[in-house]
């Protein structure tokens, strides 16, 4: 299930806003195409992250994906937990397996909520 | 006997084929004017004997290694080849430029890129090195796109004591992806740390190239300008001659994040100037950015050792646009060289060649010291070659070491136009007390 407090992009991003920082991850249904995760790329803290443009490296061990920003800003946290354990996008995309944390300076207009992005995966699936 | 690749009818029926009448029909869309409309001048065809005279009288033009005595260096270093070297590497099984893609027949080759990489970590006190470059400014410039792609930056410092025609290699590279290169001075025969610490502004400097030995001999300490590149969050890449590394500290030890060198010095001939070796080696941190190919060992689904392309930028096939590097070609033959030659070897023998080199030249510098007219206008501590002033021009002085057999130093002032009068000078070990004397002699006059 996608969590309906965070917000989704159709590169399968998602963002939870809270008190002016977004947390970003993939979601399940991107780490379950992509497969099992063997490396992350993350941005150095203190960089900045544009909206739409590509700010790390996502390695499985079927594809190399690049992750998309849903917002602009400073990167003020990223999860070097994963450097360790880049599973955790596999085992909780949601939660354990966040990517970075971000002081936000816009968000992108077009992202999806929830049930707009399970229609949006599942047209994705039959395409 | 005929090389010609087709017969006259074979031609025909592929004209026939394709559609056309002629072999000059192929060239319809070239516009007339542009055309020579006329066969090619060239000579009849020679029999193989006379041809191969053409070619010997040609190749006896050339003036090889034994028929003079060697003191240049700048870049391309006359050292002992160990005869084994030769031998092992005649083994036709080895003779690919290529890095073989097929672990099911190639196990040998890998195991060899394999070794050579661990001996160039060691030797570089770094992680990781890839399979080898062409050449030395191949590897570095190669470097600096790894940096530019792990900052995501622009800007590039690097000093005017890198080999100048590194320097050329990074501008042809870099110029037109619109990256900033900035230049750091010499003081006193070293790069300017100053310069560095006043240019190093608002982390936008990607990485710090510094090279030692430098262009002039002198042994720079990479680890001042790693500290400060490193509080930028930039990188330092420490290039070096890996022959200096048995008696001198590793870029590894001394804070560099990528270290690269021209591996000529380890049992490759100087033959003309090339194929040379370029060496490139990295921490951890850096290792999914290192360009080229990376070999790895593993075991098969029976436990068994077998080595295989690894790590395999994903970049280079997967998302080519998006790689810091496309560069795939490697140099293996010279790179089996470079490994025989360093386990030949062993760290104390590097180590002992590394001390000659250091005594024969510190000699030689001492005698020229006693010559009218010469002078030494850095101090820095120095390996194996040294800059040398002189009141007598450059070109008559190395003229008539020449006419005495001996290729003299290269005249710097074509490099540096401050540094008119200034003689770079080469001693290794190959060179005897008596050779050494023998050019003092001589460039004195006597």
């Amino acid at each position: 299930m996608n969590p309906k407090n965070l917000k989704y992009t159709k590169k399968h991003e998602w963002l939870l806003e809270k008190e002016g920082r977004g947390i970003v991850g993939i979601t399940d249904f991107a780490q379950k195409s992509l497969g099992d995760v063997v490396f992350v790329e993350l941005p150095e803290v203190g960089s900045k992250v544009s909206i739409g443009e590509s700010f790390g490296v996502v390695e499985s061990v079927k594809a190399v994906s690049d992750l998309y920003s849903p917002c602009s800003g400073i990167v003020r946290l990223v999860n070097e937990n994963l450097y360790a354990a880049p599973e955790l996008i596999n085992d909780d995309p949601y939660d354990a397996g966040w990517l970075i944390e971000v002081e936000i300076e816009e968000v992108a207009q077009e992202l999806l909520t929830a049930k707009d992005y399970k229609f949006f995966t599942l047209e994705e699936q039959e395409g | 006997m005929s090389f010609l690749p087709h017969t006259r009818d074979e031609e025909i029926a592929m004209l026939e084929v394709i559609g056309v009448s002629s072999p000059e029909d192929l060239f319809r869309d070239i516009p007339e004017k542009l055309r020579l409309n006329r066969a090619l001048d060239l000579p009849a065809g020679l029999t193989e004997k006379a041809a191969w005279d053409v070619v010997e009288s040609l190749a006896q033009k050339n003036k090889n290694r034994g028929q003079y005595l060697c003191f240049r260096g700048a870049g391309a270093y006359e050292h002992y080849q160990p005869k084994a070297v030769h031998h092992l590497l005649s083994r036709s099984e080895f003779y690919t430029a290529y890095t073989p893609y097929q672990p099911e027949v190639s196990q040998g080759t890998l195991q060899a890129i394999f070794e050579y990489q661990t001996s160039i970590c060691e030797l570089m006190g770094m992680d990781a090195a890839n399979a080898s470059h062409y050449d030395g400014a191949t590897a570095l410039t190669e470097a600096a796109l790894m940096a530019l792609d792990a900052t995501r930056r622009k800007k590039i410092a690097v000093s005017t004591l890198v080999h100048p025609e590194y320097r050329e290699t990074l501008q042809t590279y870099l110029l037109r992806r619109g990256i900033e290169l900035i230049w750091l001075s010499a003081q006193d025969g070293l790069t300017s740390l100053s310069q560095l610490e006043k240019v190093l502004t608002h982390n936008e400097v990607a990485a710090v190239i510094v090279q030692s030995p430098n262009f002039f001999g002198s042994i720079e300490n990479f680890t001042p300008f790693a500290e400060l590149i490193h509080q930028q969050g930039g990188l330092l890449i420490a290039a070096t001659d890996p022959l200096s590394l048995g008696v001198l500290a590793s870029p590894g030890e001394l804070g560099a994040d990528i270290a690269v060198g021209e591996g000529q010095s380890l049992g490759l001939p100087l033959s003309f100037g090339g194929p040379y070796l370029g060496l490139m080696a990295c921490k951890e941190k850096y290792v999914r950015r290192l360009p080229g190919r990376i070999v790895g060992k593993t075991v098969d689904r029976l436990g068994r050792e077998g080595f295989v392309l690894t790590l395999q930028a994903r970049e280079q096939h997967i998302r080519r646009e998006k790689a810091g590097s496309n560069i795939c070609s490697n140099q293996a033959l010279c790179a089996l060289a470079a490994t025989i030659y360093l386990a030949l070897m062993g760290p104390q023998g590097l180590a002992q060649v590394g001390q000659h080199c250091l005594e024969k030249s510190h000699y030689a510098s001492r005698l020229l010291a006693q010559l009218p007219g010469v002078s030494f206008p850095f101090s820095a501590p120095f390996f194996q070659e040294f800059v040398v002033k002189t009141q007598e021009a450059p070109a008559a002085i190395n003229q008539r070491l020449w006419n005495a057999g001996i290729l003299g130093g290269l005249d710097l002032g074509q490099y540096y136009p401050e540094l008119e009068n200034h003689i770079l000078l080469c001693v290794t070990e190959m060179r005897s007390q008596a050779e050494i004397e023998e050019l003092v002699r001589v460039w004195g006059g006597a």
